[in-house]
């Protein structure tokens, strides 16, 4: 793809993320925010895909938008909410923190090295080619992200696991529990009311 | 969940399930040469299912993948990808060495080791969200 069309392409996916952040802020419907932050997700996916981080694309799409869509919308199922309408907030305030924020990031992205630019300092780090070399001279496979994950980082990637095994253990402890709660009578009583 | 999907729902399900799991399997045993590896392709998997149990109800789900079947799933994966890195310990390698899967030929070790720590991930991963999503929904709301 041409450096034209790909910066197109960006352009119009974070114009479009703008747009649907801006809905959810001014939605007032919690399911409709939830599906519309889905959208946003598919969106950052497929701004992953343009910039040819497919492994983080798929990652994004199937959990940003996939399960954790779900898994929100089976949370509001259980929910008791009433929707409000906008509250009073100060908007004044507001305006100046986020005009702050945008001259601040405006100010740094001068800064920022070009997409894809091999000069930058993570493509001249050794470790980057050690990395990318090492992938294909002593793993001998062509995806550099799975031998990184893999084999380099095999120490973080065995924690990640770990770490999803404890907390997913975690959720099922406090909530999934399949034995019948004892009743108090009390509470049984103040249930019926 | 609803089990009363509109029929077109329900249809269009039907086709999409089978190739989201097959994709979920061509990313977990192609991720040395494509794009992709174990946590996406337990993600994917873990989606697929979930669209199945939203659309014909968590219990149809359940009949094919019992909650008891992935708490004994989740710890198996993590498990396989430890042994795996105690293996190498255990033969004079390093943790997590995977040449010392082939000492004759380290990168077909290194292959070998990837593969299996990456069907470890998958698994825990897949079994890990399809609890969570059980979890959640299984829970009856507050009266």
């Amino acid at each position: 793809m041409s450096v034209g069309a790909t910066t197109a392409m960006l352009l119009g996916l974070l114009a479009l993320q703008v747009v649907v952040a801006f809905a959810i802020v001014r939605s007032r419907d919690v399911f409709a925010a939830t599906m519309l932050s889905g959208t946003l997700s598919l969106l950052a996916a497929s701004l992953f895909m343009v910039l040819d981080a497919a492994d983080v694309a798929f990652t994004e799409a199937a959990v940003g938008a996939g399960i954790s869509t779900a898994l929100i919308l089976g949370a509001l199922a259980l929910m008791r909410f009433r929707t409000r309408g906008p509250r009073r907030a100060n908007r004044g305030l507001a305006l100046a923190a986020c005009a702050a924020l945008l001259l601040l990031w405006l100010s740094l992205i001068p800064q920022m090295p070009r997409i894809g630019d091999a000069q930058s300092p993570l493509q001249q780090h050794p470790l980057t080619v050690e990395y990318i070399e090492g992938t294909r001279e002593k793993i001998k496979i062509p995806n550099a992200v799975t031998g990184v994950l893999g084999s380099y980082r095999g120490f973080d990637t065995l924690g990640e696991a770990y770490v999803i095994f404890v907390a997913g253990l975690a959720v099922y402890l406090l909530l999934g529990s399949r034995r019948p709660r004892r009743v108090d009578p009390e509470e049984e009583r103040y249930a019926d009311r | 969940m609803r089990t009363g999907s509109p029929v077109v729902v329900r249809v269009v399900t039907k086709q999409l399930v089978p190739p989201i799991l097959l994709f979920a399997l061509y990313v977990q045993f192609h991720g040395d040469y494509g794009p992709g590896g174990g946590f996406q392709a337990g993600v994917i998997f873990a989606a697929g299912i979930v669209l199945y149990a939203m659309v014909f109800g968590i219990e149809t789900a359940k009949a094919v993948l019992p909650p008891s079947v992935l708490l004994r799933l989740a710890p198996l994966g993590v498990l396989l990808f430890s042994a795996v890195g105690l293996y190498g310990l255990a033969t004079g390698y390093h943790f997590l060495d995977y040449a010392a899967l082939d000492p004759e030929d380290p990168a077909h070790g290194q292959h070998l080791g990837l593969l299996l720590i990456e069907f470890g991930v998958g698994v825990t991963v897949a079994a890990t969200m399809l609890l969570l999503f059980y979890t959640f929904t299984s829970r009856r709301p507050p009266r």
